[in-house]
């Protein structure tokens, strides 16, 4: 019996955790940098809401977070911290390089296609190693999926200098992908709504969300689902009921890598059309928040992926709009929001539970 | 989220009042080392602080957070209607490529990158003809007639330091040795003072006594083995005599800070597309004299050099530019 309704578990508590940390860096804003936070709130929310050039920036940002989020909120099912989301994107940001640079697609539909088909290969691949040492020698996933994420830098700054060069140029990035390939953004296929040909959101909005639907089908409606929540419920009950743990733990983290890997598709393909280094720029990170804030659910990440497109463009706009929040402030208040939402969440989750067992005591 | 928004709905009709006013001053866009950086990117913030200080103008500034983020920074200025924008480093170039055709009426100016666009200007710095002249002074101040040259990442531009380094020191002594090495192939070289400074030592050993730098962050460990085992040091960018006074014989200053000041007095429509190159002529490159390192340069030296600047400004000498054919006329070793 659950204590709570599912919308306050997956809605309301993420929601106060939310306020509760807007406040806490209204404070910070207050007090250490001497500017007015509500000017600062309303210049971030503006930003990131106030126009289609911030909402293109916004549900792109959107788009890359409920990927990783996803990923990680897969393996979270089978109790497993997949920390590795940031390496797994950027590995497979060279499968999408790969795709486009070296097949002449006829249109962007086949190239999106083969995009998505090897992002998710590299970025599974990517995730294999740990998930093996993980199933067979125990070796925790929390230290060699971090260390696979030195490995996937170090990894990158090799291919970007010595495979896929721009040539006569010292910049660390590949060619442009041919004009085939390109995605249509939403310059394109919304410009009623007042976007621009210039809007990085592009059709991979939709996989993202395909991607949810798909995870949620996952999770609740199959047996291989099942044998997840299991897993990761109690691994001894899950093996008495006859479930392998090494292949559930092999299963959730290839696909958890999977769906890492398919950030690629917006960043790499969709936006910057080229490979270039740090194109994730913490996405992989920022997706253990957004599960975690998520509470797992599809629908929450893409709530929590949403609330942190919103922190990464209004972010970038309060940088911007006032000269005194320099960038490292702009990290503190992401910050305070995964420290309320992630570390903190039974501070708000507690008191709400024994209230809404006392609602049910009363009815 | 729709408590937030009409908890937030307010001050944000506020602050939209608040934020309208836009002046349509000049901006910067300073590459990830930040503008603090005691280089390339402090000098461009230096230049822009020179032009608001004398003419009381504002700009803006955007310092990138990761490099998934140039596109977005030249889009919001130019939205702003910021003009012109000016970009410090080579990284900026593909981005620029892609933005300069969305703003027509917006002039863009790209440091150290070549962008081919009728509202871009490219301007390019002479590295070659600056590295000329401190090669001479190096080859000059050596007793053993070895000097040598540490770079930071391998590419065309830090060669085009090198070979002009190379040539002056084979111009005022023929016998010279150079000895060249680069700390590495990754941007990680950029900033690997250790490593920078094992190397300086393998050229000491290799009997160099003057060593050149340029290799950014690197580079201060280059100057600073180089101080510590006795032999003079050449510094890059900046002037970088004060680091170790009396232990740095020159450097060869590249004035990013003139570029950025230029481009902000001439305004946009001052502004000419195009690549130009600022070279010894438009003092866009030179070497640095100042109380720090007057007693290690002789009159000979200012006298030689000060005549070779001259040439190389008449045209009737010509330093060869490594990247124009990727090849270097001066052995190195």
């Amino acid at each position: 019996m659950d204590k709570m309704p599912k919308w306050a578990d997956i809605l309301l508590i993420p929601l106060i955790s939310v306020v509760l940390a807007l406040f806490a860096s209204g404070l910070v804003v207050y007090f250490i940098i001497g500017e007015n936070p509500f000017r600062a709130m309303a210049i971030m929310v503006n930003g990131a809401f106030g126009s289609a050039y911030g909402w293109g920036y916004t549900l792109f940002y959107t788009t890359n977070f409920i990927f990783t989020g996803l990923g990680v909120a897969v393996a979270f099912h089978a109790r497993l911290f997949n920390i590795g989301g940031e390496g797994q994107a950027y590995v497979a940001g060279i499968g999408a390089a790969i795709a486009c640079l070296l097949i002449p697609w006829p249109h962007w539909s086949l190239a999106l296609l083969a995009v998505t088909i090897l992002t998710s290969v590299f970025g599974a691949a990517w995730a294999a190693i740990p998930a093996y040492l993980q199933a067979k020698r125990g070796s925790h996933i929390v230290i060699t999926t971090i260390m696979f994420n030195f490995i996937a830098a170090s990894l990158m700054i090799y291919v970007l200098n010595n495979i896929f060069t721009i040539p006569g140029s010292a910049e660390t990035a590949s060619v442009r992908f041919p004009e085939t390939t390109h995605l249509p953004n939403a310059g394109e296929f919304a410009s009623f709504l007042g976007f621009r040909s210039s809007t990085p959101l592009n059709v991979s909005f939709f996989i993202a969300l395909v991607a949810a639907v798909g995870v949620w089908l996952l999770i609740w409606r199959t047996r291989l689902g099942y044998e997840i929540r299991a897993f990761g419920h109690s691994e001894t009950a899950a093996v008495y009921a006859g479930i392998n743990p090494i292949k559930i733990t092999m299963i959730a983290m290839l696909i958890s890598g999977a769906l890492c890997g398919m950030m690629a598709i917006n960043a790499v393909q969709g936006e910057s059309e080229q490979l270039r280094l740090d194109f994730v720029a913490g996405a992989g990170f920022v997706g253990i928040a957004v599960a975690l804030m998520g509470r797992s659910h599809p629908v929450g990440v893409c709530f929590a992926a949403l609330l942190f497109g919103m922190l990464y463009q209004g972010g970038a706009e309060l940088a911007f709009e006032m000269p005194a929040v320099s960038r490292e402030m702009i990290l503190v208040i992401q910050a305070l929001v995964i420290l309320f939402t992630g570390a903190l969440d039974n501070m708000v989750r507690m008191p709400m539970e024994r209230l809404f067992l006392s609602f049910r005591r009363e009815g | 989220m729709t408590m937030m928004k009409s908890l937030l709905g307010a001050a944000a009709v506020i602050a939209m009042s608040a934020t309208g006013a836009l002046a349509d001053g000049p901006a910067v866009i300073f590459d990830l080392g930040g503008k603090f950086d005691r280089s390339f990117n402090e000098s461009a913030f230096n230049g822009a602080e020179r032009w608001a200080e004398e003419t009381g103008g504002t700009y803006r500034e955007i310092e990138l957070q990761n490099d998934a983020q140039r596109e977005q920074a030249m889009r919001r200025l130019a939205e702003a209607g910021s003009n012109p924008i000016v970009m410090a480093g080579f990284s900026q170039a593909s981005a620029l490529e892609v933005v300069a055709p969305d703003y027509p009426d917006t002039t863009f100016v790209i440091i150290d990158g070549v962008v081919d666009a009728p509202n871009v200007q490219s301007i390019i710095f002479s590295e070659h003809e600056g590295s000329y002249l401190v090669g001479m002074m190096a080859a000059m101040a050596s007793e053993t007639g070895t000097v040598s040259f540490v770079g930071g990442m391998d590419i065309p531009l830090i060669s085009r330091f090198a070979c002009g380094y190379a040539q002056g020191a084979v111009a005022a002594n023929p016998d010279a040795t150079v000895i060249a090495n680069m700390t590495g192939t990754t941007p990680a070289a950029w900033n690997d003072p250790v490593r920078g400074g094992e190397l300086t030592r393998g050229q000491i050993g290799q009997g160099s006594d003057v060593v050149f730098a340029a290799a950014g962050g690197t580079g201060l460990g280059v100057l600073q083995t180089a101080a510590d085992e006795g032999i003079l040091s050449i510094g890059v960018d900046a002037n970088q005599n004060y680091l170790h006074p009396g232990m740095v014989l020159t450097s060869m200053v590249k004035r990013v800070d003139v570029a950025v000041y230029d481009s902000f007095t001439a305004g946009a429509d001052g502004i000419e597309p195009g690549i130009f190159v600022y070279g010894l002529a438009e003092e866009g490159v030179g070497f640095a004299l100042d109380e720090f390192n007057a007693e290690l340069v002789t009159e000979d030296m200012v006298a030689a050099v000060e005549a070779a600047q001259a040439e190389i400004i008449a045209g009737t000498l010509s330093v060869h530019n490594f990247t124009d054919d990727g090849t270097c006329p001066v052995e190195m070793q």
